[in-house]
């Protein structure tokens, strides 16, 4: 017995028994996708995240212990941001005879964006700081944590609704724009990005390379336009 | 391969410096990604194979990566559970709402402004 109390000991301190389990997870989420014939439903995000959640409750295990070992798989976030570069270049034809239509659509959609979560909140008798944290949902989680800061809201409340807004485009957007008949790829792409982020890039790059395209492209630009038009947008019409 | 990921490394670190200097409203991986953009762009051609392969390889694992982050939701249950019917109702309908109009919007202009 304590052998085995030894052995969870080293297994709960290392690192190792995270990254295994986080690759584990993605891996058994990938089966899944592919069992379900590539269907949105089945995002193989939601799955791993809901089961490794659902192992860290039941487990009790403490998230920053996890995180010890995830962040190695965390960390290459970066680098394949920078990597987005690669289908630019390539679609760049693409993007560039269309490169006023997409930045016009960007910057609407960031703004409907945050302007529709706010007032759904509103209606619904969120408080002030729960309001101020949604506005900045669709953002990418280092630029929206920024925005909260700065128009009163919880940075950490958004980190977790950035997660969530990710995942439900990654798994319904795709359904919504069949169901509103939307099939230029490039606008497809273009809608998961501004809303969804890199989650929804996530998807659309596997779906298909203009719409994964469009999508990072829809991320980088909404981030830029939500990071300065935000915060003097509150002021003006929300705590001024 | 490993040429690659320090190219893509140098590039993110150079972004994380410059948004830090000049106090720029981006994260240092976004400028990152348009300086590698606009050094393949310099060079012209086609990409060098072992950038393409290993920009391939984190792309189409792209998913994965959120995974470590998205476990995190697990800090702010109680947070979420305090204001869950305001805050479900905006991230659900705010956020198909949003895809709806910006995808119709964008196929809009895509053929109007060709």
């Amino acid at each position: 017995m304590n052998e085995l109390a030894a052995i969870w000991v080293y297994l709960s301190r290392e690192p190792l028994a995270a990254l295994t389990a986080t690759l584990l997870a993605w891996l058994l989420g990938l089966r899944l996708h592919r069992a379900c014939r590539r269907h949105p439903l089945a995002n193989p995000v939601l799955f791993a995240v809901a089961l490794l959640a659902g192992g860290l409750l039941a487990a009790g295990i403490d998230y920053r212990a996890y995180f010890e070992g995830a962040q190695f798989v965390h960390f290459l976030l970066g680098p394949a941001t920078v990597a987005l570069a690669v289908p630019l270049y390539r679609q760049w034809g693409l993007v560039r005879r269309s490169a006023g239509a997409a930045a016009l659509s960007v910057l609407f959609g960031g703004l409907f964006a945050a302007g529709c979560g706010v007032l759904i909140a509103v209606a619904l008798g969120a408080a002030p700081e729960v309001v101020a944290s949604l506005a900045a949902r669709s953002v990418t989680t280092p630029v929206a944590m920024g925005i909260t800061e700065r128009i009163g809201g919880l940075p950490s409340l958004t980190a977790a609704l950035v997660i969530a807004s990710g995942i439900t485009g990654a798994a319904l957007g795709p359904l919504v724009l069949n169901a509103v008949r939307v099939r230029d790829m490039r606008a497809r792409g273009l809608a998961i990005g501004t809303a969804s982020h890199g989650l929804g890039t996530a998807r659309a790059i596997s779906v298909n390379a203009a719409a994964g395209t469009f999508s990072g492209l829809a991320m980088g630009l909404n981030a830029l336009a939500s990071a300065l038009l935000l915060p003097l947008l509150w002021r003006l019409f929300v705590s001024g | 391969m490993i040429g690659a990921l320090a190219a893509l490394l140098s590039c993110q670190l150079t972004g994380e410096v410059a948004v830090r200097a000049l106090h720029l409203p981006v994260p240092g991986p976004v400028i990152g990604m348009v300086l590698l953009f606009l050094y393949l762009q310099l060079r012209g051609g086609e990409v060098p194979a072992p950038l393409s392969a290993t920009a391939e390889a984190l792309l189409g694992n792209l998913g994965l990566l959120f995974v470590p982050a998205g476990v995190g939701v697990v800090l702010y249950l109680p947070l979420l559970a305090q204001a869950w019917a305001p805050l479900g109702l905006a991230v659900l309908a705010g956020t198909l709402l949003t895809i709806a109009a910006t995808g119709k919007l964008a196929e809009f202009l895509f053929r109007r402004l060709r």
